[in-house]
């Protein structure tokens, strides 16, 4: 791994201290490369994982000495691994924050240990010991470059015959092929990041030739092209190299190093074999890394280079995009003007350097036109051009013949522009009428809305009321659904000022821009914009306003505007939810006289916006808070109870969307809101009938509303709602609510009932992912019944549900599991899902990478395995699936973990494959977990304790893996599941006497003693087992001391 | 003027009146006497507020500022066309200037607009009512250009029959396409923030017009 952290990793810019990685992808992808090296190191070389390095890796760690676990000898502040070396030295020692590893089986069981920070620690063991291998390994492995070192060293072994040295050789090896990987694997992230276009890289170099020239303070003595012929694409390589992506050659003479000839190709910038004899040809061959960029690769070749470059860092990074925006002219410009001094005047060389980098020349080149006054007077231009005449002259002197023609050409050209911005220039306002103009000419072909709009414009922009009005409402005439007329609104300036004319007291306008700020809102851009322009906190002052109308329409934009982040929280802080909230009052007061004003609207339209607008802005957590605390669930709960449609919708839309809050679940409870969504569900709309369900299905999460859904009867309508399928949002709301209420047992048999359970397995069929995994998810929940296995299987479902077993939805997989697993359990049903090779199908879930869809498959399987008929044969015959199972239990998940427990628990009842799954290092494993406070893990892994225990010397085992006084623990959790799971376990473990000293020692008579008092009958019977078995032993050995 | 009188005249006029009470008739009338100033009435002459104490009342209290629309207003309060408001016109004319249902407003809005009172408002009349509402721009060539084009993009949005001229229909259809439009050349109703100061002030403290 040396050449691939020497060359690949991007450390931080040199500089002083100690340098650090920086954080990249690419060093992010080499760290996890070299963590799973180390990581699988322990169980993949076992021999050379002893191998003691020759001198320990040293770093500061964050990781707490009580992270450690068994194996190690652990005090408040140090560290030491059991393990030793043949010294005596242990092979890890921790004093805070110092830690020392001296071979990989411990970094192995470090980074394992470290389980979150791994990556960290990883980073500053890297970061702290530079050159690893070295340390590794000694010196003379380090050098072990090519092939002609290797074979010496081969040598030195076989001559030594030492088995150290072999092993040595051999971890060598491994290290070299880790960093071949790491290249490898570090190349194709370099060829992902990396693209140069022919503009970028002459920009570079026109750059770096800026900053180039003679003396202490520049980057380079010179950098030019080998060719000056530039093809009309940009690139300077011929034409057979362009298609290798080649763009151009430069040669460039840092201070410090010899001269380097660099191939600059769209991949990134690398060094060529140089130039070849024959006149212009060159050595395309790649000669070194690949690096990004030019600068990036001069920085590494020259140390020079390096402290001039960091020197003008600051500077040329601002000033590398300033210039892009800049226009050509005075680039090339200050180039003849600087250089006319230098010939001239005869100034020392520092001074030109000061010319050449001092500040006066960056300022001078941000404003271009001041330039052009000072430099081109009328009068000087005769001089200028003597000076250019004398240049060409002296020019060619002083640089190499390859240069000279391409920067007289260079200098030719700017000297024509020069005369030729003379002539058209005429004043310096001139750069701000450009613009337009230059857009004007650029979009000759835009359709004629554009040339009306920006007319309309005009007249909002310089016209009074009346006018404004008349503009106002002839551009709503056109279509401002149509990107085109969105887009032409915002180019020709009208958003600010219908943004502006918000902000006036004429009411007239005011909604006049409001109807078309309303439409165009549509547009995701347009939205950004009236973000960016300030006219969210506008349009929230609007809802002030007396005047019904305008608070409809600002409601309704912002309904419109409020479709992203930064808009929901830009009308939350402006206090737009409160007053969206108050616009939802008013169609309580609806007594009110109606105002004869034109403005005037109704207070349900009033309210009916303002829910709009809080659907909106309810997509984002805060702002749900927001409206809870501003009081508009009550509110909510109100406009619920009238019946109009249109209003309903936007209600429930946003109770829907903040049912996903567990305050929000209370309230709704408590201001029965259930019941009208119910009333709702009847409801001939279909888009309200989707919310409802919608929102039924996310309250239903709670077990007070799934029986409040239940006696408002809602689940007759959402069992009818099933039967209309051609909608499928819809159907993907129904089926959801029907998912979440049939958690509820009542609520099943409800189903049963309404025949939605039938009407279910027909949907397992030609349906859309997002109803599929509520639809499985529904009926196992519904499975959990034996009636309903029963239906399930009579209505054909087994099949369409083993048949999704392969999809790759993980939230659908991990229902579908689920409700496989369900129907596991009645043994007919079994039959057919082991015809189906449905077990299989499970069992290949295991591999999945997602936690979830493997717990969830794994608690499926046990099922399968308890009504199999003959299961230990069925479990057999699935090649390597028992290993499979066993590796799950190094798994980090709590509930993966719990359930491959149960699953072992009943693999382990066929006796053969208890012995398969021990040779498989069951035992170890499971024994490692037994530090746990998760009781339903505790749970699952006593019983497969338990079970395990049958075979062989296994009790023995459990004993010196040190499982049973964790064990002994679990009888003070709370959970009686827990309880009979330990005692049986206990019991087994009872067997063997070291392990019943060890469970008296841990004081497991007296816990088992009140056990025995306990109404559970097993494990009362296990926990009397146990006692018997330790007293038994007792007994044995007084009557051992006392003959 | 006496309470008998005053009470007389209330119930007259509060006949062809439908949105005001009887006691906002009472309070206008009140207003309007207090308006006019202190003069007897004699047969055969009227009284009322001439042209240009009612330009004054626009202006002061309505926040008016077109000479030529106030003037077309008034000639709107004066039906009878004798150069001057009495107090018949004043509670009629305030009655649909206040309180007037769209069809009334757009009907007296189309009068006001209509300058020369043929039925139409004609590119011309359209011209003069929007020569002064664009921002005289002194790089144009011609400073009417854009107020001819305004006349055209006016025309073209409400003209219906294309007959290069507004008749009633062709402004009512656009009116109730478009509330907005109904002030379309100019605004000849009071803007909501006077209309209400001056009902608060008049309807709600009549004692104070009533001090005489």
């Amino acid at each position: 791994m040396g050449v691939a952290l020497r060359k690949s990793a991007q450390w931080t810019a040199a500089g002083y201290g100690t340098r650090t990685l920086e954080i990249t992808p690419l060093n992010e992808a080499i760290l996890k490369e070299i963590m799973m090296f180390v990581e699988s190191f322990i169980y993949k070389h076992p021999q050379e994982a002893k191998y003691v390095f020759v001198e320990p890796l040293e770093w500061k760690t964050n990781l707490d000495p009580s992270a450690f676990e068994s194996g190690y000898i652990v005090s408040e502040t140090t560290v030491k691994s059991e393990e030793v070396d043949k010294d005596g030295q242990p092979l890890l020692f921790l004093s805070v924050p110092h830690i020392k590893i001296r071979s990989f089986g411990q970094l192995s069981r470090f980074l394992l240990t470290a389980k979150d920070t791994k990556l960290k620690e990883a980073q500053a063991c890297i970061e702290a010991n530079r050159d690893p291998v070295t340390k590794i390994l000694g010196l003379d492995y380090n050098a072990m470059k090519d092939d002609t070192s290797v074979v010496n060293i081969l040598d030195k072994i076989t001559k030594d015959g030492d088995p150290e040295s072999e092993i040595k050789m051999k971890l060598g090896m491994l290290l070299k092929h880790l960093d071949l990987h790491l290249l490898n694997h570090s190349l194709k992230h370099i060829s992902l990041e990396i693209c140069l276009n022919p503009a970028i890289v002459k920009n570079d170099i026109e750059r770096l030739k800026h900053l180039s020239g003679k003396g202490e303070q520049t980057v380079l003595e010179s950098i030019d092209y080998t060719s000056d012929y530039e093809f009309s694409n940009g690139c300077r390589a011929p034409p057979w190299r362009q298609i290798h992506g080649e763009i151009c050659y430069v040669v460039v003479k840092p201070h410090d190093v010899e001269t380097l000839c660099i191939t600059c190709s769209a991949e990134g910038v690398f060094l060529n074999g140089g130039k070849t004899d024959d006149e212009g040809g060159i050595n395309y061959e790649r000669k070194s890394e690949i690096y990004k960029d030019l600068v990036t690769f001069l920085k590494e070749k020259s140390a020079k280079f390096l402290e001039n470059m960091s020197k003008q860092d600051v500077r040329f990074s601002e000033e590398w995009d300033k210039e892009k925006e800049l226009n050509e002219a005075p680039k090339k410009e200050e180039e003849p003007t600087l250089q006319k001094a230098l010939p001239a005047s005869g100034k020392s060389v520092l001074e030109k350097n000061q010319i050449n980098f001092g500040k006066s020349q960056m300022t001078k080149r941000l404003e271009p036109s001041l330039n052009w006054k000072a430099t081109v007077d009328f009068k000087d231009k005769n001089v200028l051009r003597d000076t250019q005449e004398e240049r060409h002259g002296g020019k060619l002197e002083r640089s190499g013949p390859i240069v000279s023609p391409g920067r007289a050409q260079l200098v030719r050209k700017s000297a024509e522009k020069i005369e030729e911005i003379i002539s058209e220039s005429s004043s310096e306002s001139e750069e701000d009428e450009e613009p337009p103009d230059h857009r004007q000419e650029a979009n000759a072909d835009l359709p004629s809305e554009y040339w009306q709009i920006q007319k309309l414009v005009k007249y909002l922009k310089g016209g009074n009321q009346t006018a404004t009005v008349i503009a106002l409402c002839s551009m709503k005439d056109f279509n401002l659904a149509q990107e085109t007329c969105q887009l032409a609104i915002r180019d020709v300036g009208g958003l600010e000022v219908l943004i502006n004319l918000l902000d006036t007291d004429e009411v007239k306008c005011k909604i006049g821009s409001l109807k078309i700020l309303k439409e165009i809102s549509h547009n995701p851009q347009i939205r950004r914009n009236i973000v960016d322009l300030g006219g969210l906190p506008i349009m929230v002052n609007i809802l002030d306003s007396p005047h019904k109308s305008l608070k409809c329409l600002a409601a309704e934009t912002i309904a419109n505007v409020a479709k992203f982040r930064r808009a929901r929280r830009a009308v939350r802080r402006h206090g737009g939810i409160t007053k969206l909230v108050a616009l939802l009052d008013c169609a309580h007061n609806s007594q009110e006289p109606a105002q004869s004003s034109l403005y005037d609207a109704r207070d349900v339209e009033v309210a009916r916006c303002g829910a709009l607008a809080l659907w909106s802005c309810s997509k984002s957590h805060v702002n749900k808070e927001a409206i809870r605390k501003a009081g508009g669930i009550p509110l909510l709960a109100g406009l619920l109870k009238t019946s109009h449609e249109n209003m309903l919708i936007p209600v429930v839309g946003t109770l829907q969307e903040c049912a996903s809050e567990e305050n929000y679940r209370a309230a709704i409870k408590a201001e029965r809101i259930i019941e009208n969504l119910v009333k709702n569900l009847n409801s001939e709309n279909e888009q309200l009938q989707e919310h409802c369900a919608m929102a039924i299905y996310q309250c239903a999460e709670d077990k007070e509303t799934r029986d409040l859904v239940r006696l408002h009867g809602g689940l007759k309508p959402l069992a009818s709602l099933l039967n209309n399928t051609d909608n499928k949002e819809r159907l993907a709301a129904v089926t959801g609510a029907i998912w979440k209420c049939s958690i509820s047992k009542e609520n099943v048999t409800k189903f049963r009932e309404y025949k939605a359970i039938e009407t279910l397995v027909g949907l397992l069929t030609d349906q859309p992912e997002e109803v599929l995994v509520n639809v499985v998810g529904a009926l196992g929940e519904c499975c959990q019944e034996y009636e309903n296995r029963v239906l399930v299987r009579k209505c054909g479902g087994i099949q369409p549900l083993v048949n999704l077993l392969v999809g790759i939805n993980q939230t659908l997989l991990v229902n579908v599991t689920k409700a496989v697993g369900a129907c596991a359990a009645e043994p007919e049903s079994m039959a057919i899902i082991d015809r189906l090779d449905g077990v299989r199908l499970l069992w290949s879930l295991l591999k999945n990478p997602h936690p979830d869809v493997k717990a969830s498959a794994a608690w499926a399987l046990c099922p399968c395995i308890q009504n199999a008929k003959d299961a230990g044969e069925m479990v057999r015959s699935f090649v390597g699936g028992l290993e499979l199972v066993v590796n799950l239990l190094k798994s980090d998940n709590k509930e993966v973990l719990a359930s491959v427990c149960a699953a072992i628990t009943n693999i382990a009842k066929d006796q053969e494959n208890l012995a398969v799954i021990t040779d498989h290092g069951v035992v170890p494993l499971l024994s490692k977990l037994a530090n746990t406070n998760n009781d339903k893990l505790r749970r699952h892994l006593a019983e497969a304790i338990s079970r395990c225990c049958m075979w062989g010397r296994n009790r023995v085992a459990f004993g010196e893996y040190k499982a049973v006084a964790p064990l002994v623990r679990y009888l003070k959790s709370n959970d009686p599941n827990v309880h009979r799971a330990t005692a049986q376990a206990l019991y087994q473990l009872s067997e063997d006497a070291d392990n019943c000293i060890t469970m008296h020692e841990n004081g497991a008579v007296k816990l088992l003693l009140d056990m025995v008092g306990s109404p559970d009958q097993d494990l009362q019977e296990a926990a009397a087992g146990c006692i018997s078995n330790i007293r038994r032993l007792a007994l044995a050995t007084e009557k051992a001391r006392y003959t | 003027m006496n309470r008998k009188k005053l009470q007389k005249l209330t119930d007259t006029l509060i006949k062809n009146c439908k949105h005001f009470s009887k006691f906002e008739v009472n309070c206008l009338i009140n207003l309007f006497y207090n308006l006019v100033g202190e003069v007897t009435e004699r047969q055969g002459t009227t009284i009322g507020l001439d042209r240009n104490a009612f330009r004054n009342i626009l202006h002061v209290t309505f926040g008016m500022t077109d000479d030529m629309i106030m003037d077309r207003v008034f000639r709107g309060f004066d039906k009878d066309n004798d150069g001057c408001v009495n107090v018949s016109e004043w509670i009629y004319g305030l009655s649909v200037f206040l309180r007037g249902t769209l069809e009334e407003k757009m009907k007296y809005c189309f009068e006001v607009f209509d300058l020369n009172g043929d039925g139409f408002i004609s590119k011309e009349e359209m011209f003069h009512m929007l020569k002064n509402s664009l921002l005289k721009q002194p790089s144009e060539e011609d400073p009417d250009e854009g107020i001819k084009d305004l006349v055209e993009i006016t025309l073209k949005k409400m003209d219906h029959d294309h007959d290069g001229k507004l008749s009633f229909t062709d402004y009512e259809q656009a009116v109730r396409e478009e509330t907005l439009l109904l002030e379309a050349f100019g605004p000849c109703l009071p803007d909501p923030k006077s209309h209400m100061e001056f009902e608060a002030q008049v309807f709600k403290d009549p004692s104070e017009f009533n001090d005489i």
